[in-house]
Parts: C-alpha cells; sequence; structure tokens
C-alpha cells in the first residue's frame, strides 16, 4: 500500500492510543493525507488539482444543503423560491452564486485534472483502476450539473430539461417511452422537477463515495509525477505532510482567489441572462446552449447534421456525444506507450496540444449558434477529436521513439542520483 | 517531525531560535483561521429569519366588534395573538390579586395600555412549552381563574392573562403595540 520507508504513526497522547486501538481514523488520516504518505518530490502545480476537485465538491455538498433550505421543488414555487434565496435568505445571494460559481470552478479545476492525466499517462499502468473511477466520476458531475441547472426552473433550466432529455428520444424503438419515463410527462413538469431534484441532492454523495475509491486506489502505487519514472528509492520522496499540505494550501489560495473573484466580482459572467425568465412551455429562447462546460460535446451533438447509412443524424449525435466521453475509459489501452509522462514523448506531446486546441474549438463552437460556419467547424473538430483517441494515439504510441528517461527521480531533480548523499545527511 | 533537515538548512534558527519559516507558517495558519471563521457567517445566519419573514412583522387590528367579555384571534409573526375586551368584573378580579403572591409578578396596569385597560392583547403561547391555551372562543373552558387555560398540560391563566397554577413559569406574553385610534391596534 505504500513504500517501506513511510513514517509509521505512533501516537504519543494516551488517548489517541486509545482511539488508535479501537477506531484507527487518526491513522488513516495519517497514512493518507499526512506523514505517513510518501509522495514523489517532484510533483508540479498540476497535481494540486485533485485536492482542489475535492474543495470544490465539499463547497458545493455546503452550499448545495443550505439552498435546499430555502428551495421549494415545485414548478410552481420553484423560480420564485430561488429569487426568494437571493432577495430575502440572509446571504442567500452569495450562497447561491457561491453554488452555482462553484460548479463552473469544479469543472474548470476537474478539467485541469483531466488534461493533466492526459499530459503525464496518468491514467497507464498500474494506475488504470484510477483512471476509470475517475472518468466515472466526471460522468456523474455531469449528471448531476445538469440536474441542478434545471432547478431553478428559468427559461434555460426548462429548454436544457426538453433537449437533453429530447436526447434519449434518438435510442430506436424504445426512444419515445424512455422520454416519457425519464420525465414522468410528456414535458418537463412538477414530477421532472421533483426528481432532478431528489437526484442533484442523491448523487453529490455518490460522487463522494466514487472519490474515496479514486484516493483509495491512488494510494495503492502511489501518485504518479512528472517524469512518469516509478519511485525507486526514499529520496524519490517526501512525506505528503508538510511538503504537500504546504503546497495544497498554496494552491487552495491561488484557486479561492479566482473563485472568490467569479463569485463576487461577475457572478453571472458564465450564467445565461434567459434563466432569470420564469419557465414558458409555450416559448424556447432564442439561442439555447448548455452550461460552458459541456459545450465541446453540444458542439459533438449538433455536428451530425446528416443521415450515416441507416443511422438518423439525431441519433448519430446522441451516440457520438456520449462516446467522446465513453472513449476515455479505452484510454489506457488506446495509448499503448509504456512510457508515461509527455515531456519523454516528443511525437504524442504535439498531438496532445492538437486535441487540446481541438477541444477548445469544439467549446467555442458548442457556445455558438447552430449555424455555418460553426457546424462545418464542429464537424472536422469532431472527427479530429475520435482520430485522435483511435487512431493517433494507438499509432503515435507504436512507432514513437521517446526521449531518454532519467534514471530516477532524485536524478531529475537534482541531475545526479547519489542516494547516499541526502540519505546520510538526513 | 524530526526527520525535516533539509528545511532547516534552509532555513537556519537565529539568535532567538526564531526563523523566518515560523513566522511565515503562523501568519498563513492565522489567514486561513480567520477566513474559515468569516465563512461561518453567512453559513450560520442564513437560518435567521429572512427579510420577507421579518416584513410580516406588524398587524393592524380593528377590535370595534368586540364587546366586554368576548375575545379574537389573530395571527402575529405566524404565532395566535389573544385579543380580549375584559368586563368590569374581570378587571376587578385581576387588580384583587395581590401582586406578591404571583408566581410571575405583574399588575393589570402593566399589562395593557393606559385608558384602555379593558383591552388585554396577549400572545396565545403558552409560555410552558407553545400550545395555544383555551378561553377566546365562546364555550371555551378559561380554567379556574377565568381567564385562559392550556389544555396540553393544564396551565390555567387569569383575566391579566397571568400564571395562577400549573406548569407554565410566566405570564403570557405581552407584544409591543400602540393604539393608533380609539378602537384599533397596531401589533408589532
Amino acid at each position: 500500500m505504500s513504500f517501506p520507508w513511510a513514517n509509521v504513526y505512533k501516537p504519543s497522547h494516551p488517548f489517541m492510543q486509545w482511539m488508535d486501538e479501537k477506531l484507527p481514523l487518526p491513522r488513516l488520516v495519517y497514512n493518507s493525507l499526512g506523514a505517513g504518505y510518501p509522495v514523489p518530490r517532484n510533483l508540479n502545480y498540476f497535481w494540486n488539482f485533485g485536492v482542489l476537485a475535492g474543495v470544490c465538491l465539499m463547497i458545493q455538498i455546503l452550499t448545495g444543503v443550505i439552498l435546499a433550505m430555502h428551495y421549494s421543488v415545485n414548478a410552481d414555487s420553484a423560480f420564485a423560491s430561488t429569487e426568494h434565496i437571493m432577495r430575502d435568505v440572509n446571504w442567500g445571494w452569495m450562497l447561491r452564486y457561491a453554488h452555482a460559481n462553484g460548479a463552473s470552478a469544479f469543472f474548470v479545476v476537474v478539467y485541469i485534472h483531466i488534461f493533466r492525466g492526459f499530459f503525464y499517462g496518468s491514467y497507464k499502468a498500474p494506475r488504470e483502476m484510477i483512471w476509470l473511477l475517475g472518468v466515472t466520476i466526471f460522468l456523474l458531475m455531469m449528471a448531476t450539473a445538469f440536474m441542478g441547472y434545471v432547478l431553478p426552473w428559468g427559461q434555460m433550466s426548462f429548454w436544457g430539461t426538453q433537449v437533453i432529455t429530447g436526447l434519449f428520444s434518438a435510442i430506436p424503438l424504445v426512444g419515445d417511452a424512455l422520454h416519457q419515463w425519464l420525465l414522468g410527462g410528456f414535458a418537463p413538469d412538477n414530477a421532472a422537477l421533483n426528481r432532478f431534484f431528489s437526484l442533484h441532492f442523491l448523487l453529490p454523495f455518490v460522487i463522494l463515495g466514487v472519490v474515496i475509491l479514486h484516493v483509495w486506489s491512488l494510494h495503492i502505487p502511489g501518485s504518479s509525477n512528472p517524469t512518469g519514472v516509478d519511485v525507486k528509492t526514499e529520496s524519490d520522496t517526501v512525506p505528503f505532510h508538510p511538503y504537500y499540505t504546504a503546497k495544497d494550501g498554496f494552491g487552495l489560495g491561488v484557486f479561492l482567489l479566482f473563485y472568490c473573484g467569479l463569485l463576487f466580482f461577475a457572478p453571472n459572467a458564465l450564467g445565461h441572462p434567459d434563466n432569470y425568465i420564469p419557465a414558458n412551455p409555450l416559448q424556447t429562447p432564442a439561442h439555447i446552449v448548455p452550461e460552458w462546460y459541456f459545450w465541446p460535446y453540444y458542439a459533438i451533438l449538433r455536428a451530425f447534421t446528416q443521415n450515416i447509412l441507416f443511422i438518423p443524424a439525431k441519433l448519430m449525435g446522441v451516440l457520438a456525444m456520449f462516446s467522446s466521453i465513453l472513449i476515455w475509459f479505452f484510454l489506457p489501452w488506446l495509448d499503448r506507450s509504456p512510457v508515461r509522462s509527455g515531456h519523454f514523448r516528443p511525437t504524442f506531446r504535439k498531438f496532445y496540444w492538437v486535441l487540446l486546441v481541438d477541444v477548445a474549438v469544439l467549446g467555442w463552437c458548442g457556445g455558438a449558434p447552430a449555424e455555418e460556419p460553426y457546424v462545418m467547424i464542429s464537424q472536422v473538430a469532431a472527427i479530429y477529436y475520435f482520430l485522435h483517441f483511435l487512431v493517433i494515439l494507438p499509432v503515435v504510441s507504436s512507432i514513437e521513439r521517446p526521449d531518454p528517461l532519467p534514471f530516477s527521480i532524485t536524478e531529475a531533480v537534482l541531475g545526479k542520483d547519489d542516494a547516499a548523499a541526502l540519505g546520510a545527511a538526513a | 517531525m524530526t526527520e525535516i533537515t533539509s528545511t532547516d538548512m534552509l532555513d537556519p534558527p537565529v539568535a532567538d531560535g526564531v526563523r523566518r519559516r515560523d513566522f511565515i507558517n503562523i501568519a498563513a495558519v492565522s489567514a486561513a483561521g480567520v477566513g474559515a471563521l468569516a465563512v461561518l457567517v453567512p453559513l450560520i445566519t442564513q437560518m435567521e429569519p429572512s427579510a420577507d419573514v421579518l416584513a410580516e412583522s406588524s398587524i393592524d387590528v380593528d377590535l370595534a366588534a368586540i364587546m366586554p367579555g368576548q375575545a379574537i384571534k389573530k395571527i402575529f409573526r405566524k404565532q395566535p395573538l389573544f385579543l380580549r375586551n375584559l368586563t368590569t368584573k374581570e378587571i376587578a378580579e385581576a387588580d384583587a390579586v395581590p401582586v406578591a403572591s404571583l408566581r410571575d409578578p405583574q399588575t393589570l396596569a402593566d399589562r395593557t395600555k393606559p385608558g384602555h385597560t379593558n383591552w388585554l392583547i396577549t400572545m396565545g403561547v403558552c409560555t410552558h412549552l407553545g400550545c395555544v391555551p383555551l378561553g377566546t372562543g365562546q364555550g371555551e373552558p378559561r380554567g379556574e381563574f377565568g381567564g385562559y387555560f392550556c389544555p396540553c398540560h393544564g396551565s390555567q391563566y387569569d383575566t391579566a392573562a397571568r400564571i395562577r397554577k400549573g406548569p407554565a413559569p410566566k405570564n403570557l406574553a405581552v407584544p409591543d403595540y400602540i393604539f393608533t385610534t380609539a378602537t384599533t391596534v397596531k401589533v408589532g
């Protein structure tokens, strides 16, 4: 579970010794987030984002539970109760903005976390399970975020529900029945709102459970690192506390500056004004788009405008959109290079940046109206997206000649790995 | 953590034994602590009554239709409010009680407005555990002292709504109110 040189938890206070015998929770914390967890000494700031994502989840659960104390789950009063939160509840405006922008901040953090994984090959053996659980968390996050956006029951909430549940009607044979079952009606209404609220409350705790599994599976091989080289000796690691608690603490401060900047100075910058109009089943907003974090997938959905053979365009778009994330589950086996870090993979590295640009382009198209040239650009970008995972990655990882790897993490940091040098001094 | 020698090398203790790192550590943790405490303020005060609840905190009541001996119930801040027009006999009964003998010593005059001593305006919330005492409606039991009777645990109030018998510790509370005209009051 850990390296043999890990610090051992030795409680000195009699109460802590008693506690350790009955319920070794302090020991668990010590071994997973404390001085008992040896971590590669060369982690850069991209390794802060796992902890930051955990902080975001906590912010969302805390503010969410509070908002649920003031929110009314009924199609007739949901919009009014949201305004009640904004105007009447003490600090309600701040708590709601903290929750809405917290979702955006959560996605920013998680996207960086995911793209960190893409670049440094964090999904590769022996860390496949961490990756699979991570993708599961991301899918749960998307479902939770979508259902949360429904709750204010404004125009975007309503029409977002209509469109997203409409995706399921694309499924052959059972689609319409499934659509009706999801909504509990013919169109979004009270039944849909109530079940979305219930699930929106439940799923964050499911996410928390999967996060615990994610961290558990991380602690078996230990954290990866920017060189991708395995930990060899004690000099390759430092204890998580105080080294990474301090580094994560600093990163948290920087994150909070960004988050509070958004929250207090531009709380509606990422929202849609139309959602301040009560839901109206008789009128669709002129320009309907999801929240920014769904734009790339939305662009892929809309990229399919023609039937392909016998498959209707509508079904094709839905399949492609879901596949664009489900494909991540196969990433550990699509990328066959034994070298983890992009630093030592000159060809992969170039395609990594192309993919990053491609996803940004998809995002830009997804937020734009469904008209030319955006549709054509998103078609090209969507094709490239799948090419990257299905063709470029397997081929590059087979033919690429990686740069020489450092002998060890210590050598990468100090230029030489005379393990005794630091070991003797310590 | 005796193992941390590399930091000691980078930041050796000065003469008084205080390192720069100690200052940074204490300053950072203190700032984080103050921030965490500040965050608690909105998280706690959000449960205080919201603006819409506070906004309905006063009501106007027209007393003209209440005959001597009658009482009515109104809702004030989501709670029952008793407004009672005392008869001369009830006023005399209330004034006859030696104040020192009361559990919560108050005179009728303390609990009414000058010139309006026949108007007994109190909360209809038993000071024991919050039930609504009987005695406003016609035919309801008014207890041994002719005021109000709480059916939950048997508290008995007299014609000045003072606690006389039973478990309640205090007299029925008198809210803030003023007579806006001879027959109308503004409560709250």
